[in-house]
């Protein structure tokens, strides 16, 4: 056992586990110190909660894209983020408009799904054409090319928004049919996070059915397995990986509606962040793995959402909530550290 | 003493058992060739001992002292270096940069020494130069040491490999399916080069190989897997005749001529 | 990947579709009307118009070329057609602008950008009209360049970039040349017409003459006994040590400020460059060394931080230097190990998510008494020999070039040792160099540790420089920018990083127009560079291998001939 012990031995590991423990440490107390002073109610608690539930299903559904795409070219697409902004602009000009013409007052509903309907048709055309032009011909080329190439894309991307729309941050406009809140006995939920909710849930429903259930999932599962086999087999393979870019940028877009309700304002460095927490989301469910980015998207809104109250406050540091980009970033760094198989790991393939 | 001894091991694959409770010895100086069809576990036994997969049980002693579990760096170190299935040279650089970067384990030049180039550095870089020719010369390759490795012809690249891993001065070498794809002559060359290197520099040879004249003509002692076990084991003129042996491969209908299974590399290959 | 179908009227007007579209997305970002504000020819040609005609010329060339490799005859309706439709697309862009108010949406689609794309003073469906013809002249032009020598080509093309140049650098030449040349060659706004025509006829000899001679001279190096050449490349060593030691005095003020700007990104890039190029791990949070190596600087050297003062004395610049370096090492350190344990595309994630949370931690208020938060720290030391204080960039300057020069140094020696080599290994098969007892941690940690030092360097070197900070400054862009700056240069090459630094960072600094387009050109290069020539501008050998591996493998079936090229290693 000691013999065991000494050959597999690695500083390398020691410190990390010591970094770990020294964090799991710090959480535990700074908890305790939190929940021991009251400082916040239960109602609080629960707002916060539902608060990451809204957040975490926009990282969601943006999380599908990075992990759709990576489970069939084992590729980063750092641009994708930008997918969800230029889908968010789509839907904030398509509100703009609406309100104008006073139809937003009128037909809440059909206003939302018209939204929809464009920041997808947006978001997805630029994913599909970002494949064909920059990823496409770097099929085979080594790995760092085409990571490269998709930072390119998306610093591209972010400023050919700036160019076009402008730098300034744009503010939706209210609309009237999701502003307010519902209450639930102690608890309030924005309308907002429940249309949010609702179109998350709809969106992962039908994203299900047609990975499970259609031929062009079946296609795509068996791209993302064996490219060359499924070539054999009959599969048109750069269509499927072009579906897969479409799928994805149907969903940013999805995300970027959200986005536009919940927080009201869209601009051109709107996809970094969220771009690079829900790629958090995806490596933390499993990246890969559809239920995974679901799931670790939901699980990263939450954290994020209480963390700065519960843990942070707790270890007395001043303006906590500054700090939950900070928590988000800190959770990917351990998961790909300790774990970067994810919570519904997968069998990582080589490359990564 | 034995160099090598293998005990129990186990690997598995999710619900494939690649390996299951082989046991191999090797004897120092030997030729030991380990043979069996396609997917057998002969690759996955070489990884199990170069430290690249973690076998589940089984014990691994090298020199008397237990290696399994240990990082692969660690286990090259300790004397075993290694050739590959599917050739894995460093493509775009020469030759001789190949054979430089197999004799790490014998220069000691840090980062300061690299920087500040003390005459000791100097003189170690001239050392390893000239030693890389001397293998180079071995294999008979000095003459292009200066040439991109991808641009050697398929032969010469499979020389090339071997020398990289003898430039690690290694006790124990693994060598998988040298002779692969290789045309008649080039493949007397190699079994030649395998000889030489028993018989020459007193390297342990371990040795996977499909074509069973070349097994049959070199080898010490020869180990037959089939499905993760050792079916077989013994020297040539036994496993003739072993009947498992011959059940084994013909029970899967690939026995023409004396080579066996399909030439080609496996796809899977770590 | 090219296919065999002979190129048709249809590719070519697809072709000119594509061009069309990037001309209007290149006038929808606002290049066009800001690029017209710049004269390049005085009351005759304006920068806009290089940009228009230029893209519109270029697809020209590129279709006359394609087309004329299947049937001379089509040569020229295809390249007049393609340039047409670029032209064509862009002036419909011009009539939509009239018809339809674009401006909700896309904040530059302006009447005054109308008139600026449609020539002269013609707009509406004349204007158009006319555009297209020119795009159609324009083709023509490109298919008659097809019959001139191409050495002759090469002068035409030397002569109009150095025109172009001298028009966009007026501001930058001014004040360097003496005051009769200027008078000669500029007008208050762009080029004489006189100079123009000088500009252009020099440099037309010029590049003529260099490419007539310019491989009679590298062959003659060559050929040099190893002797010689060593001299000679001392030599030359020599002359370019001289020429760096004068160029603040030439160059003046302004310029030398960009000369520091551009040297704090060399410096950067030859760290970065031990990092990806040698040892190819993608760090994408390189900017936080450079943030602690300047953030160290500041806090030791300022007198603000009454927290800080309280713990630690207050250093001199020359003081703190030792320890903003040690810093950023110490911080390489800690930090690899973690990151070092992934592999591949997460270890660009995962120093992405460090460079982050680092900024995140700098602005915060939590940290604020020790860092300054948000609004940074003011009184950063300065170096100072003796009596003697270095504040402004031409005594700077010098500084800057001790540290490059010691950076090329240090990584060039690393590069040809064992170290270099183990890099290489990790940088071309993990396994493999694992299986060769390369400890891959230990030496992706050296390598790691290596590229931090040089940032922290440079970091402390920019906080002494600049006098005082703000956490702006250290967002990921720069880790972007320094990534841009190996790939356009060429990756692991060291003069790559030098000329990559001075295209990327000087020249966006000279082109006062150009910068607010920065980040939007920089992502389209590296999405080219990365299709298109992987390899950088000014690549080492291994790597021109490397990344044309696909097409090699295509090229070299007659294995058995002898390879033609023997590696220069
Ligand atoms: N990394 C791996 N993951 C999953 N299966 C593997 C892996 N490596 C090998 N195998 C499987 O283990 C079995 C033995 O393979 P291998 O050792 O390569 O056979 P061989 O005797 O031809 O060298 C094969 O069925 C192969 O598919
Ligand atoms: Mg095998």
């Amino acid at each position: 056992m000691l013999a065991r012990l000494r050959r597999e031995f690695d500083i390398a590991d020691l410190v990390l586990y010591l970094i770990g423990l020294g964090l799991l440490i710090a959480i535990v107390y700074g908890s305790i110190v939190t929940l021991s002073s009251g400082k916040y109610t239960t109602a609080q608690w629960l707002n916060f909660i539902i608060f990451g539930l809204a957040q975490g299903g926009i990282y969601a559904l943006i999380a599908l894209g990075y992990t759709m795409v990576y489970g069939i070219l084992g590729m980063i697409n750092f641009a994708h983020g930008e997918f969800f902004m230029m889908g968010s602009f789509g839907a904030f000009f398509t509100t703009a408009a609406l309100a104008e013409m006073g139809f937003l007052e009128r037909n809440p509903i059909l206003s939302i799904l018209l939204m929809m309907v464009v920041a997808m048709t947006v978001s997805a055309a630029v994913a599909v054409l970002s494949e064909r032009i920059a990823y496409r011909p770097l099929r085979r080329a080594p790995r760092l090319v085409p990571l490269i190439t998709a930072i390119g894309v998306s610093y591209f991307l972010q400023y050919t928004a700036r160019g076009l729309f402008g730098s300034s941050v744009k503010a939706f406009p209210n609309i009237p049919a999701l502003s307010g809140a519902v209450q639930l006995g102690p608890i309030a939920i924005q309308r907002s996070q429940i249309a949010v909710f609702v179109v998350v849930a709809l969106m992962l429903l039908s994203l299900y059915f047609i990975v499970q259930r259609t031929k062009v999932g079946r296609a795509i599962r068996s791209v993302a397995e064996d490219k060359d086999a499924a070539a054999l087999m009959g599969v048109d393979v750069d269509r499927t990986i072009a579906l897969t870019f479409l799928i994805g940028g149907i969903m940013a877009g999805a995300a970027g509606v959200m986005y536009g309700i919940v927080f009201r304002q869209a601009s051109f460095w709107m996809g970094f962040v969220p771009g690079l927490k829900a790629f958090t989301a995806a490596v933390l469910g499993g990246i890969g793995n559809i239920a995974g980015a679901v799931l670790g998207g939901i699980s990263l809104g939450v954290v994020e959402s209480i963390g700065p109250s519960l843990f942070l406050d707790g270890l007395g540091i001043a303006a906590p909530h500054q700090l939950k980009d900070a928590i988000a970033f800190t959770v990917l760094v351990l998961i790909l550290i300790f774990r970067p198989t994810g919570l519904l790991g997968e069998r990582l393939s080589k490359r990564a | 003493m034995t160099l090598l001894i293998a005990r129990n091991i186990k690997k598995r694959f999710g619900g494939l058992q690649a390996l299951t409770t082989l046991d191999v010895t090797v004897e120092p100086k030997s030729i030991h060739s380990v043979i069996g069809p396609n997917g057998a576990g002969k690759t996955t036994f070489f990884n199990c001992l170069t430290g690249f997969y973690k076998p589940e049980e089984g014990e691994i002693l090298f020199e008397g002292r237990a290696i399994q579990g240990m990082p692969p760096d660690r286990v090259a170190s300790r004397g075993i270096s290694r050739t590959y299935q599917n050739i894995r040279l460093f493509s775009n650089v020469t030759v001789l940069e190949n054979v430089l970067v197999g004799m790490h384990r014998h220069l000691h030049t840090g980062w300061f020494g690299a920087v500040i180039r003390p005459p000791t550095v100097r003189r170690e870089e001239v050392a390893a130069n000239d030693e890389a020719m001397r293998i180079l010369k071995f294999v008979d390759l000095d003459k292009k040491a200066d040439f991109v490795a991808k641009n050697l012809p398929y032969g010469e690249q499979r020389r090339l490999e071997i020398a990289r891993a003898l430039a690690s001065k290694p006790t124990l070498i693994l060598l998988d399916e040298p002779t692969a794809g290789m045309n008649p002559k080039e493949t007397e060359d190699t079994t030649d080069l395998i000889r030489r290197l028993r018989d020459d520099l007193g390297i342990t040879v371990l040795l996977i190989e499909h074509d069973m004249k070349v097994v049959m003509n070199i080898s010490d002692l020869i180990t037959v897997l089939d499905f993760g076990k050792k079916i077989a084991e013994g020297d040539s003129l036994a496993i003739r005749s072993d009947t498992h042996v011959i059940e084994a491969y013909l029970g899967r209908g690939a026995a023409t001529g004396d080579s066996y299974g399909a030439k080609t590399p496996a796809k899977t290959e770590a | 990947m090219k296919s065999d179908r002979p190129f048709t009227l249809v590719d070519a007007a697809k072709l000119g579709l594509y061009g069309g579209i990037s001309a209007i997305l290149i006038s929808l970002v606002g290049m066009t009307a800001a690029f017209a504000k710049t004269a390049i020819i005085a009351d005759l040609l304006t920068m806009a118009q290089v940009l228009i005609y230029g893209l519109a010329f270029m697809v020209g060339f590129v279709v006359v070329g394609r087309a004329a490799r299947g049937s001379r005859g089509l040569a020229l309706p295809a390249g007049a057609l393609a340039s047409a439709v670029t032209m064509l697309s862009l002036s419909l862009l011009a009539l939509l602008i009239g018809a339809v108010n674009l401006r909700t949406i896309f904040t530059n689609a302006t009447a005054e950008l109308a008139n600026l794309i449609l020539p002269g003073e013609t707009s509406g469906l004349a204007g158009a009209l006319l555009l297209t013809g020119a795009g159609a002249a324009v083709g023509l032009v490109a298919w008659l360049l097809t019959f001139v020598p191409t050495r002759i080509r090469n002068g035409l093309f030397g002569g109009i970039a150095a025109v172009v140049l001298f028009g966009l650098m007026q501001d930058v030449l001014v004040p360097i040349l003496p005051k009769s040349v200027d008078d000669f060659l500029f007008e208050s706004k762009g080029l004489t017409w006189v100079g123009a025509v000088v500009v252009f006829v020099l440099f037309f000899i010029l590049s003529y003459l260099y490419a007539m001679r310019s491989q009679v001279r590298i062959s003659r190096l060559d050929k040099l006994p190893p002797q010689q050449r060593q001299i000679a490349r001392f030599a030359f060593t020599l002359v370019a040590l001289i020429i760096l030691t004068l160029l603040p005095r030439i160059l003046g003020p302004f310029l030398s400020e960009v000369a520091n700007q551009v040297g704090f990104y060399i410096i950067m890039a030859l760290g970065l460059n031990v990092v990806v190029g040698f040892a190819g791990m993608l760090d994408l949070g390189y900017v936080a060394f450079y943030a602690i190596g300047a953030y160290t600087m500041a806090v030791l050297t300022t007198p603000e931080l009454p927290i800080m003062r309280e713990i630690l004395p207050q250093l001199t610049f020359w003081e703190a230097l030792p320890f903003a370096v040690g810093a950023a090492l110490l911080a390489g350190i800690l930090l690899g190990i973690p990151v070092l344990k992934t592999r591949g595309d997460y270890l660009a994630i995962i120093t992405l998510g460090f460079g982050e949370i680092i900024r995140l931690l700098v602005l915060s208020d939590a940290l604020k008494p020790f860092l300054g938060g948000a609004q940074g720290i003011t009184g950063v030391g300065r170096p100072k020999i003796d009596d003697f204080t270095a504040t402004n960039p031409q005594q700077f300057y010098y500084l800057i070039l001790v540290a490059i020069v010691v950076a090329w140094f240090i990584t060039s020696r690393l590069k040809s040792s064992r170290l270099g080599r183990s890099w290489m290994a990790i940088r071309e098969d993990e396994d493999v160099a694992a299986a060769m007892s390369i400890n891959l941690v230990g030496y992706k940690l050296l390598a790691f540790a290596t590229g931090a030092t040089l940032a922290g360097l440079s970091g402390a070197l920019f906080a002494s420089k600049l006098g005082s900070m703000v956490p702006a400054s250290f967002n990921v862009l720069v880790s972007i920018n320094v990534l841009a700056v190996l790939i356009v240069g060429g990756m692991g090459s060291l003069p790559g990083a030098v000329v990559g630094a001075i295209v990327l960072i000087g020249l966006p600094e000279l082109l006062r127009e150009f910068n607010e387009f920065r980040w939007w050109v920089y992502g389209a290069v590296l999405v080219f560079m990365m299709l298109n020539k992987p390899e950088g501008l000014w690549p080492e050998a291994t790597r021109v291998r490397e990344l044309h591996e696909a097409e090699a493998e295509h090229t070299h079936v007659d294995d058995d001939a002898s390879p033609t090229a023997p590696a220069t290693a």
